[in-house]
């Protein structure tokens, strides 16, 4: 099997590969959200996202192009009638991949990729002042929320760190999920010094 | 083919052996306030089904 670009190899053969993405694309398109591994999901992801800008252009040529990709048509229908103009503001990040821990049996991390329902809130522009003025307020968000991470952490640790968040933020559309990869940890700092304190 | 020249002690399979540890995970608690529990971080609770920064938490499983 020649070496994929990106991501885990699926299934033995290339042709086996591209079964396993179809079929999970499928899946994705006629649930909104499937369960599956977190290296399935990770291949699937651009995938899924690329058959959805397929979708929004929405003319025969981009039809036959996912036909071959997604062979039930019903599931063709309901992406290019409903699903594409959900999304039609929408610059990308059509998906999201939350992780929901290990499988029972044989331990494998899962995760849930859903399709994005939230309506889309376009951000500040991406200039780069533009984005420091954004980062600012989310910090002033943070340091609201905990302070006590906030004290221990010195200033340009987390200088860098907002720095991060932005940088991710910028990359795609769905920020707010760069934004919640990131807080857990804040939000587990927290209770930690909490517990101290207790 | 190769094959050992020696038996392994039992000392040696002991000393060797004794290094097999496991570590226990570091968890966080559950940004949820009605749950609370502990879990791995970057994973949505189990217990509750939500992921998510306290402000901005949504219902996963």
């Amino acid at each position: 099997m020649p070496t994929p670009k990106k991501g885990a190899r699926l299934g033995g053969s290339p042709a086996h590969q591209r079964l396993i993405v179809s079929n999970l694309a499928t899946a994705l398109f006629e649930h909104g959200r499937i369960t599956t591994t977190e290296a399935k999901a990770r291949v699937l992801r651009p995938v899924a996202e690329k058959l959805i800008t397929k979708a929004k252009k929405g003319d025969l040529h981009n039809r036959r192009q996912v036909v071959s990709t997604i062979r039930d048509k019903g599931v063709v229908h309901t992406l290019f009638e409903d699903i594409a103009p959900r999304y039609a503001e929408r610059p990308g990040g059509y998906t999201r991949i939350t992780k929901i821990g290990p499988r029972k049996g044989d331990n494998a991390p899962m995760a849930v990729i859903e399709l994005v329902t939230e309506d889309y809130t376009p951000k500040a522009k991406s200039d780069k002042p533009a984005s420091k003025t954004a980062a600012a307020p989310a910090a002033a968000d943070t340091v609201e929320e905990t302070p006590a991470a906030e004290a221990e952490e010195t200033p340009a640790a987390e200088g860098t760190e907002t720095e991060v968040v932005e940088a991710e933020a910028t990359d795609e559309a769905p920020a707010d999920e760069a934004a919640a990869d990131e807080a857990p940890a804040e939000e587990a700092a927290a209770d930690e010094d909490e517990n101290k304190s207790e | 083919m190769a094959v050992p020249k020696r038996k392994m002690s039992r000392s040696n399979t002991r000393h060797r052996r004794s290094q097999w540890k496991a570590s226990a995970p570091s968890l966080v608690s559950c940004a949820n306030p009605a749950c609370g529990a502990k879990h791995l971080p970057h994973r949505a609770c189990p217990e509750c089904g939500q992921y998510g920064a306290r402000a901005d938490r949504r219902q996963v499983l």
